[in-house]
């Protein structure tokens, strides 16, 4: 599927970031990461395994404290933000882990009720069970609602870990690879989810990935990462229309090779 | 702070408690079964046989029954909940939880450590209730004693203060199981290896406090004898 066009708007910045550094013991991971995402906009940060993307992801949902730097996250400053205010903020933000993270002793539908039942207070049984068929129509498995993680297949994994932070109704969704350890066609239906989810849910996305096809089917823009900073960032072709030796392997390993 | 959790809460109690049940039934009553067929002898030495349902009574409601409920729920719960909580943080998990606006050590610390400090001292008030029947089952059998008498002998010793030092034993041997099990599993790291890990730590950090915390709280209750 064709990505279709984006409703974005670049005067509105959902999640900004200025000069962040975050380092494990010796080892600087990010050194100086500056950047802005717009309203209604997927940005796709690419980079190498161990490059320190998910590093960044997990500092803006507040997993991660910043050793340095300002980090906005829908106008709430994660430098002075309370344990309160941050709880309700993450609400407000879909975090899609790398291998999912469904709670595996839980059926689909506990999984998906989970932050719901746990959110929103006064909320009745039928505005759940709407609230979940809903979203799992969304990622098209509706038939897996009784299902226990473990009899899920790795892409029917990712999709309902999708759901589960739609169920919230996010402004803002961080995606930890969606697409690895997939297959290619597999590959394909999560980028077309993650589209949908941009198009339907009306929501601002960081991507997480290493995978060129799924930045070119779903980034707007695309943020390269290298050497704990943001090398080159803008369209998938002006990223990667250099010669710049960190960058071009990265595009003949993924399309060439 | 609401909510209290209460359904995680009994959720957990079932899972320490109602199916702890049967090994708890099964140690306790060969312990006190094989504590009084190897007390008799020395008893025996001293035409003393009669004195054996109080020598139980005192072994048992004093010491052995907390004590042991204590080692068989580190070994069994303990460890269960060092390697779920392991195997949550190590799967991202217990992040997934925290992302999504819920406090996860409210929600798995709390309802895992209050279910540990319900159940265990109610698990050995029972292991102390089923030794006593093993023991009585061997009394009668050698000696011939009657139900009643029995029971008047395994009371005739005991005090208030014993019951009270054994419950505050078995009120702090669970709460340890359950913080240092949770603490094992929620700090874990190192993938599969840290699970392991996790769930061994559990189990021989909270033998090992339970037998010091036995040392300190019999020392306590001895000064108020």
């Amino acid at each position: 599927m064709e990505k279709g066009k984006a409703n974005i708007d670049y005067k509105d910045a959902v999640i900004t970031i200025r000069g962040l550094e975050k380092s494990f013991g010796d080892f600087e991971v990010l050194r100086g990461i500056d950047m802005d995402l717009y309203q209604g906009e997927n940005l796709v940060v690419l980079g190498r395994s161990g490059t320190g993307k998910s590093v960044l992801i997990k500092v803006i949902s507040g997993l991660l404290k910043a050793d340095k730097g300002d980090v906005s996250v829908l106008g709430c400053n994660l430098n002075t933000i309370t344990d309160k205010e941050l709880q309700e903020l993450r609400i407000r933000i879909g975090f899609s882990f790398q291998n999912s993270a469904l709670y595996d002793s839980m059926t689909v539908r506990k999984n998906l009720e989970f932050p719901l039942v746990r959110n929103r207070k006064n909320i009745t049984r039928t505005e759940i069970n709407t609230s979940v068929e809903r979203v799992l129509d969304a990622v098209g498995l509706t038939h897996t609602i009784n299902q226990m993680p473990s009899e899920l297949s790795g892409g029917q994994r990712k999709r309902i870990g999708i759901a589960r932070t739609l169920i919230l109704n996010p402004e803002v969704m961080l995606y930890d690879e969606p697409t690895a350890g997939l297959d290619p066609i597999t590959c394909i239906e999560i980028n077309d989810l993650i589209n949908e989810v941009q198009q339907n849910f009306h929501t601002s996305s960081i991507i997480i990935t290493h995978d060129l096809t799924c930045a070119k089917s779903t980034g707007d823009r695309v943020a390269m990462l290298l050497d704990g900073q943001f090398q080159r960032v803008g369209s998938f072709e002006e990223v990667f229309n250099t010669n710049d030796d960190r960058v071009k392997p990265f595009f003949e390993y993924n399309f060439i090779q | 702070m609401p909510p209290f959790e209460i359904k995680e809460v009994m959720r957990q109690c079932y899972e320490t408690g109602v199916r702890s049940f049967t090994l708890i039934t099964f140690t306790g009553f060969i312990t006190g079964l094989i504590f009084t067929k190897q007390s008799r002898p020395s008893l025996l030495t001293f035409g003393a046989q009669s004195w054996l349902p109080s020598l139980v009574s005192i072994a048992i409601m004093r010491a052995l029954a907390p004590l042991i409920t204590a080692l068989i729920a580190a070994g069994k719960v303990g460890s269960s909940i060092g390697a779920e909580l392991g195997s949550m943080r190590v799967t991202e998990q217990i992040d997934a939880m925290e992302v999504s606006g819920t406090k996860p050590f409210k929600y798995l610390v709390c309802t895992r450590v209050l279910a540990t400090t319900i159940t265990i001292p109610i698990l050995a008030t029972y292991t102390g209730f089923v030794a006593l029947i093993g023991g009585y089952l061997n009394v009668a059998t050698n000696e011939g004693t009657s139900y009643t008498t029995f029971w008047e002998q395994v009371f005739e010793p005991l005090t208030f203060v014993d019951f009270v030092a054994s419950l505050a034993k078995a009120i702090v041997f669970g709460f340890t199981i359950g913080i240092v099990g949770c603490y094992q599993g929620y700090y874990s790291n190192k993938g599969t290896e840290g699970v392991g890990k996790a769930a061994n730590g559990a189990v021989v950090t909270a033998m090992f406090l339970v037998f010091v915390e036995e040392i300190l709280i019999v020392q306590i209750a001895g000064w108020f004898r």
